[in-house]
């Protein structure tokens, strides 16, 4: 980083030494596990750089738009409507989730059996390191699991300001109904602070960035079904993960641009591995930047990975919102018909999901499934099992990971991964 | 061709031989916390014209000889297990840290595999340390369990947790005898959840340095309702999958 944004960091009143410490260790964990890896596409480097500069130059951007009177909305969750954010002009950004930081301020506030995600978020806004928090002019929260539920009544004293977003637990029609009440109260509540007014053509336009940015999160998959692979596993999961953080436009430029070039590789029968690697769908649990501790073991073992069906993956960006409503009502009503086919494990029954899981294990040629659940994550963790017996019964071997953000278990993952590869090369 | 199978555990070290094959010499040593090092004194005497690895210590291993192969504990015991009871079905191993349940299809190809979680429940390290608890040596706590006629049956598997159950067991009374076999008894009950988790066939094979352990291969032949296999040598399974494995 050649700026100097230590006099911004300070302004949005972030502790400097913390968030030294923890730019120190981030920047050499990304050196080692992405920079070490063979024949990128070239378009990566622009990935390499917004990670380079995702504490300095994005939120600078940040600042400057809020000095424009544009408002920033943080949030955790893919079920944030962005569509809704873009057309009252304001920006969504992921807030920091994916590191164990300040574990014992969170553990002062959290029991020590939270899932790894909600501590990390404690983490990072207790300890003053997260921009992203700083940056925000209101934190979205919304009611999924119960870890994150009973959470947001804690954070709401920690951050300056929080709306909560109720969520259905069933897709019934009471569901939608609720879904479609809460996305409209999150209108209400947005053109308040914004002062701006919802219309037509400002949704349109909001639902066309947020679905230009999906169909080019579409086209990437779509590529990656090629064997050779053209492109790693980590650095699909970081486009993933950068999609939460980086201006839309922008974001869906830069991956189509890496899809050309992935186009021609496969063109070429050029990939990152060799034709035949054996190939795994990652299905679970978000991984939040800079989670990439079990993507790197996989990869580390000579398999590569073609899919996440996660929240930072295919489950967030499966479907487009329908455009065709002609009035502000009929576009929410896509809107929430969207979301609400988000195969999220807070819902019961969540059929959908095992059924989406197979279709990308098969769209995208994978040999086996390695489903992540991250410790204390009821919800994901209990669909594990039978997600686990209908892959395996449909022939799709399936290794079940649990873990968090520690990595004392490394070893242990490595030697279950390892023999799980052996067995799909047979 | 004189091939080498060297299993690197937490605990201890296993090296098989086989000439042409067949298995010609074993030995074992204490991990210690020079593993390297043990390595290399178990290796010295012999050259060996192949060397796979597994274990814990196989990748540290690898970059130190860097022809040897690596291969996984799973494939590892599966190998040696099905050449020392051919047309086995399902392993049991138990080792110092990790315990696991292996199902191989008749062909004797890995089918499913389950491991226990980070933490060592249920394996010979607890073992090891509810020993110490009670204030016996290894031996002393196989028997002692084995005198039992019923049990007490913790009812954490935490090694921490445990440790203070036993420490009030004992201050309220309770014979060591019976505080033994219940620990015996929890490690069973535990495996047989684990082992649930693949599908259970005869023959069952029992490998690990565990399955020494007289009174576990009663406790877990009862719980999986399954007649169990041991092995002469049921440690160097692993080992011996290795040396095999050079072989093909």
């Amino acid at each position: 980083m050649s700026t100097d944004y230590r006099p911004m960091w300070k302004e949005l009143g972030l502790d400097l030494d913390a968030h030294d410490a923890l730019l120190g260790v981030l920047g050499p964990l990304y050196q080692q596990t992405f920079m070490t890896q063979p024949n990128r596409p070239d378009g990566m480097k622009y990935f390499d750089f917004v990670m380079s500069e995702v504490h300095g130059l994005r939120i600078q951007e940040l600042v400057e738009a809020r000095k424009a009177g544009r408002k920033v909305v943080g949030a955790f969750c893919t079920f944030v409507p962005e569509e809704i954010v873009l057309a009252l002009d304001g920006i969504l950004v992921g807030l920091c989730a994916g590191a164990e930081f300040a574990t014992g301020e969170a553990e002062k506030h959290l029991p020590r059996n939270t899932c790894a995600l909600i501590k990390g978020a404690f983490g990072f806004a207790l300890a003053r390191v997260c921009p992203y928090v700083s940056a925000s002019d209101v934190i979205v929260g919304e009611n999924t699991c119960d870890g994150k539920k009973k959470s947001y009544e804690i954070f709401r004293d920690l951050v300056p300001r929080l709306h909560v977003m109720d969520i259905p637990q069933v897709k019934s029609p009471e569901g939608r109904a609720l879904m479609r009440a809460e996305f409209a109260r999150f209108v209400a509540f947005l053109e308040q602070i914004t002062g701006r007014d919802m219309n037509v053509e400002s949704l349109k336009r909001g639902i066309a960035a947020v679905n230009a940015k999906r169909a080019a999160m579409h086209r990437l998959a779509r590529l990656r079904a090629a064997d050779p692979a053209p492109i790693s596993g980590l650095d699909g999961l970081l486009m993933n993960q950068v999609y939460f953080y980086d201006d839309p436009a922008r974001f869906t430029g830069s991956v189509n641009a890496i899809c050309d070039e992935l186009e021609q590789r496969i063109a070429r029968q050029e990939g990152v591995v060799r034709k035949g690697t054996p190939r795994i769908l990652v299905s679970g649990c978000p991984m939040a930047v800079p989670n990439w501790k079990l993507p790197s073991i996989i990869e580390g073992t000579g398999a590569v990975i073609v899919g996440e069906e996660s929240c930072v993956g295919e489950r967030g960006t499966q479907a487009l919102t329908d455009d065709t409503g002609r009035t502000v009502d009929e576009l929410l009503d896509a809107i929430v018909d969207r979301y609400l086919k988000i195969d999220c494990a807070i819902f019961t029954p969540n059929d959908s999901r095992v059924e989406h899981i197979l279709a990308m294990a098969g769209s995208l040629k994978a040999d086996g499934v390695v489903h992540y659940g991250l410790q204390f994550c009821s919800p994901y963790q209990i669909e594990a099992g039978p997600v686990e017996k209908r892959l395996e019964k449909e022939g799709l071997p399936t290794l079940r990971i649990d873990t968090d953000y520690g990595q004392e278990d490394v070893g242990q993952i490595r030697t279950r991964v390892e023999a799980f590869i052996e067995r799909l090369r047979g | 061709m004189l091939s080498a199978g060297i299993d690197i555990g937490s605990r201890a070290i296993k090296l098989v031989l086989a000439r042409d094959g067949c298995p010609v010499h074993e030995a074992v040593v204490d991990t210690g916390t020079d593993p390297l090092s043990a390595c290399r004194r178990l290796l010295c005497d012999f050259t060996c014209d192949q060397v796979t690895c597994t274990g814990y210590g196989r990748h540290l291993f690898q970059e130190h000889w860097p022809d040897a192969k690596v291969i996984s504990e799973i494939k590892a015991v599966a190998a040696g297990a099905t050449t020392l009871v051919p047309g086995c079905r399902t392993i049991v191993d138990i080792g110092g840290q990790d315990s696991k349940a292996i199902a191989l299809d008749p062909a004797g190809k890995v089918q499913k595999f389950v491991m226990n979680d980070r933490c060592a429940a249920g394996t010979g390290q607890f073992l090891e340390m509810m020993a110490t608890a009670l204030g016996c040596s290894r031996e002393a706590f196989v028997h002692a369990a084995l005198r039992a006629s019923q049990g007490r049956k913790l009812s954490s598997m935490c090694s921490v947790f445990a440790q203070s159950e036993v420490v009030s067991l004992i201050a309220r009374g309770a014979p060591r005898d019976e505080m033994a076999l219940g620990v015996h008894q929890s490690i069973a009950s535990r495996t047989a959840v684990l082992a649930g988790g693949v599908p259970l066939e005869a023959p069952l094979v029992f490998t690990g340095g565990c399955a020494r352990n007289e009174c576990l291969v009663r406790l877990i032949s009862e719980a999986l309702r399954l007649p169990v296999h041991v092995p002469v040598s049921p440690q160097t399974v692993a080992a011996l999958g290795c040396a095999l494995h050079s072989v093909a």
